[in-house]
């Protein structure tokens, strides 16, 4: 085979290639979508974020507007601290109330912002002061566990 | 008394002696590695070398790639479909297909491939060479053999691993798209909208690039290392073809779980 042969296929080879790695890269992964797009941060303080991960999403109604960028323990309030990237292209005011939710019974935990009424907007690095933590499960049962408990005993002494 | 002592000390002696061949053999191999790098200037300069061997280890080796990648991805898309539509998750078929492509069976089965496809006969070229005397001809010549064959051989498969494991999971994912959207009838958007979600470029695609890369460079490095140390007779050479094979496979293994310990612990990925 000359060598012009052999070049003509390893351009074909090397073309293809990088086909492929563009294609990984572009409809396999989110390349496009999410990554490049501007951003800005914003932090909240949770009581408690249950299995809350970085990169899960922040949606607002149902839709992606963010992604956790850092989730840290503030050693000073015992607090943890959720610093969000937020897509610049959407808005939200500065009392809008940040929850720790799941999707479906068993999904992943996700934080989903309720938008508030004020007219002043978030800013890069401003701090939502309204959150709500994730809900825990054995603290829910405990809970179920003590009313129950305490109605039993108020029975007894009202016979 | 005696009888008994040399009893005892024959086998530590084998073991002996077989571990110090080992540690003097990865000594030689690493000495052989650095001087290759070092005179792979010629390698690139004379790149009409190199793209040779890229046909040869990477041109030659698509078709094996291409079917095994669709074949494994349209396995994947049976298998992943039965387990997950018992949780009424089947629209997660996507991101199962890509992620196992992409972070594993890529790299690592296109790596296997590669081994027992291109790493094999580059040992086999070069053992022959050195067992027909063409590389002590060449040295007669003042031609560094090591420049001259083993250099291109070297980086041509380097160059071409790769680029054979992105085509690979681009042809698995293929697979399970045949078999997922088009046989079994998963929603066709939840498909790719789904793995889109799920697949970072950054944590999962370029960490699948560069587990390819670093078995690229395991591969060709034992191929050309087992091909140049070959014993020169037939028996030393397909001895050496073996012990490229088997060699290259177990390192593949081995790396990837070093690379993945490295790149995937917990959710703090790169």
């Amino acid at each position: 085979m000359n060598r012009s042969t052999i070049d003509l296929w390893v351009g074909i080879f090397v073309a293809i290639g990088f086909a492929a790695l563009l294609f990984l890269a572009m409809k396999v992964g989110n390349l496009a979508s999410f990554s490049t797009a501007q951003t800005y941060q914003v932090q909240a303080n949770f009581a408690n974020i249950g299995g809350l991960k970085v990169r899960a999403p922040i949606k607002s109604a149902g839709v992606v507007v963010g992604r956790v960028a850092e989730v840290r323990f503030d050693n000073e309030s015992f607090e943890a601290m959720v610093t969000m990237n937020m897509d610049a292209r959407y808005q939200f005011p500065r009392d809008t109330v940040a929850k720790i939710l799941t999707s479906g019974l068993l999904g992943e935990q996700y934080i989903g912002l309720e938008a508030g009424g004020d007219s002043a907007m978030l800013k890069s690095s401003d701090r939502l002061r309204l959150t709500q933590s994730a809900v825990v499960l054995e603290n829910l049962i405990s809970q179920f566990l003590f009313n129950k408990a305490q109605e039993g005993k108020d029975n007894k002494d009202a016979k | 008394m005696t009888q008994f002592a040399e009893r005892v000390a024959q086998p530590l002696r084998r073991l002996g002696q077989s571990v110090s061949t080992r540690i003097w053999r990865l000594g030689f191999a690493s000495r052989f590695f650095f001087y290759m790098l070092v005179h792979s200037g010629t390698a690139l300069r004379r790149f009409h070398l190199t793209m040779r061997e890229i046909y040869f280890s990477g041109v030659l080796s698509l078709i094996i790639i291409l079917v095994s990648g669709l074949f494994v991805g349209m396995v994947l898309g049976l298998q992943g479909y039965e387990t997950l539509q018992r949780y009424g998750a089947s629209e997660s078929l996507g991101v199962l297909v890509a992620l196992s492509l992409v972070r594993e069976l890529g790299p690592v089965v296109a790596g296997l491939l590669f081994a027992s496809r291109a790493g094999s006969a580059i040992t086999a070229e070069i053992g022959l060479m050195k067992a027909t005397e063409q590389i002590s001809a060449m040295e007669m010549m003042a031609v560094d053999p090591i420049a001259r064959v083993v250099a291109p051989r070297f980086w041509g498969g380097v160059i071409s691993m790769p680029l054979l494991a992105a085509l690979f999971s681009g042809m698995g994912i293929f697979g399970g798209y045949l078999v997922g959207v088009q046989l079994i009838g998963v929603d066709e958007g939840a498909f790719w909208s789904q793995m889109q979600a799920a697949v970072d470029v950054r944590s999962d695609i370029l960490n699948g690039v560069i587990k390819s890369v670093v078995f690229g460079f395991a591969v060709c490095w034992i191929a050309v290392f087992e091909g140049y140390d070959a014993p020169p007779t037939a028996e030393g050479v397909s001895g050496a073809t073996t012990r490229t094979v088997v060699t290259s496979s177990l390192a593949i293994l081995a790396l990837d779980f070093m690379l993945t310990a490295l790149m995937f612990t917990g959710g703090n990925a790169s």
